[in-house]
């Protein structure tokens, strides 16, 4: 006996704990995914990255009473268009950011946060005002509801498992577009050395633009999954962004694989501990051992080994 | 092959290049030389579109290009080896020369290169940042050629080299020269391979050209005379 457990119940929970940390993981993937380019490859502190999200949650639930409208017949896979229309609005909206703001503040990084926190605020606004302030809530499709039974006690919902599955195409998609692709080699060069990427015939106002699209649209995308977790308001954003940052600088700023680390580390954490405790304790102690674990390792926990 | 015509460049406003005129003709070799501070670097960085040129115009190939952006130049058939190397240091020797390929649209390095520096395909997967200084300005120079120029620009690319290698160095760029039919501008202050490389030797002095000759009718002296302190 564990407390007022069994062994059984006791193992069962932390299955069921761990999974639903794996479905935190995967949001937490998505959204440090498009964080990670940004801010991880650019420098450039994007505080409006919640925004981008909740703008692909909103294309999603729109698409959703579009077809429950117009085309009930293929309702039961809207949702993969209306992750690809997420992907390219939000995708869109960023190519425009970066084109009016993002350009002219490449040398001065720290005056990009305040930039985009600006942004962010009049989106939440905009949201509010065109969308409504209220929360609203997608419909899923009859496939995505409940769940696999494992054992009699542990259930894995369904919904989680197409989460896990998104995360993990759009994962090694970005992947092989950083290391794999020429377009990769390029965002890569432009971002260690913007002056002479151009020096060796690398247009960098285009793949600059390019490159902080693309994050944003994997925030759209992540703004899409998203939906099936939480409901979907003018700020939900905003309740993501720390936690984004944190798995991202955590992970080592530029580092795919450590993002990926860091995001399994802390969302385990919070979502085991958060069984055992309220979930406000469970966040604290999350954060002081990141805390104390960056005041050890500031580069954090992945860094390439090169002579600087 | 490339002309500049009474070229100026400032930074805000202090001028550090003025007026420099210099005809480049096809398959030559040009060092210009000079002293630290004396403007080769913001002359080559102009030609470059990275510093902004004022007054004056460069043409290459009979095309002004002092307005373009420095991909377009490569485009056009301009490479620019930079002075310290410049190579993306976290990215392996391959890629590295992969970003030079941009602008002919190739994906796969042409074997070529990897004749020309051997030392480059024994470290293909190591990243830039773990090669020697020497191997490090062997990529810088392979990159560059990447591109398929028609004028090749170094910046002081002995610098911080050994002299067995500054050797070795200015026999493949005369090598590359010879079998690509490039021309090439280098600036220098080591006369020695300035010397060995150049057809002709020119001097720059505060921001202009004080002296100009062949290599086969040079004054040594007199050059060195310009380049000590």
């Amino acid at each position: 006996m564990i407390g007022d457990y069994t062994y059984v119940e006791f193992s069962s929970i932390l299955a069921m704990q761990g999974f639903a940390g794996l479905s935190l993981f995967s949001v937490f993937v998505l959204m440090a995914l498009g964080l990670a380019i940004i801010f991880g490859q650019m420098g450039v502190i994007n505080m409006a990255h919640g925004e981008f999200m909740i703008l692909g949650a909103y294309v999603t639930y729109f698409c959703s009473l579009f077809f429950q409208e117009y085309l009930p017949s293929l309702f039961g896979i809207y949702f993969f268009i209306a992750m690809i229309l997420a992907f390219f609005v939000s995708g869109a909206l960023g190519v425009v950011v970066e084109w009016l703001m993002i350009r002219h503040l490449y040398k001065r990084p720290l005056d990009t946060l305040l930039a985009t926190w600006g942004l962010s605020l009049i989106l939440q606004q905009f949201y509010r005002s065109v969308f409504g302030a209220r929360e609203v809530g997608v419909t899923l499709p009859d496939w995505l509801l409940g769940s696999i039974s494992l054992t009699d006690i542990i259930d894995v919902p369904i919904n989680g498992l197409f989460v896990m599955a998104i995360t993990l195409t759009i994962t090694l998609g970005v992947a092989f577009i950083m290391y794999k692709s020429t377009w990769g080699k390029q965002i890569r060069a432009v971002v260690q050395n913007r002056t002479m990427a151009g020096a060796v015939g690398i247009n960098t106002k285009m793949v600059d633009r390019m490159t902080y699209g693309l994050g944003c649209g994997i925030a759209g995308v992540a703004g899409s999954a998203f939906t099936m977790i939480g409901s979907t308001g003018p700020t939900a954003g905003q309740l993501y962004i720390v936690d984004t940052f944190l798995v991202v600088v955590f992970g080592g700023a530029a580092s795919l694989l450590g993002t990926i680390a860091s995001a399994f580390t802390i969302s385990q954490a919070q979502s085991t501990m958060e069984f055992f405790m309220s979930g406000s304790t469970a966040k604290v102690l999350t954060l002081l051992t990141v805390v104390g674990i960056l005041m050890l390792r500031p580069q954090g926990l992945f860094t390439l080994k090169i002579r600087r | 092959m490339l002309s500049i015509d009474k070229l100026r460049v400032s930074y805000g406003q202090s001028e550090v290049v003025h007026g420099v005129s210099l005809d480049l003709k096809p398959n030559e070799i040009v060092a210009v030389m000079g002293r630290n501070g004396m403007g080769k670097t913001t002359l080559m960085k102009s030609l470059m579109g990275i510093v902004p040129s004022g007054e004056g115009a460069i043409k290459l190939d009979g095309n002004s290009i002092e307005k373009k952006e420095s991909y377009q130049r490569v485009e056009d058939g301009l490479a620019f080896v930079p002075q310290g190397r410049m190579i993306f240091s976290t990215m392996t020797v391959t890629e590295n020369i992969e970003t030079g390929l941009t602008v002919t649209g190739k994906s796969k390095v042409p074997e070529d290169i990897y004749e020309l520096f051997p030392v480059l395909k024994e470290m293909k997967s190591r990243r830039g940042g773990n090669l020697s200084g020497g191997q490090q300005q062997q990529l810088a120079i392979a990159r560059a050629l990447a591109s398929n120029p028609k004028v090749l620009l170094l910046d002081e690319p002995t610098e911080g080299i050994q002299p067995s290698i500054i050797k070795e160095m200015a026999r493949t760029l005369r090598k590359i020269r010879d079998e690509r039919g490039l021309s090439i501008i280098v600036s220098e202050q080591v006369l020695s391979f300035a010397l060995d490389i150049a057809d002709r030797v020119l001097v720059i002095e505060n921001g202009e050209i004080v002296h100009e000759s062949n290599r086969e009718d040079i004054d040594a002296e007199k050059v060195s005379a310009f380049l000590s302190v």
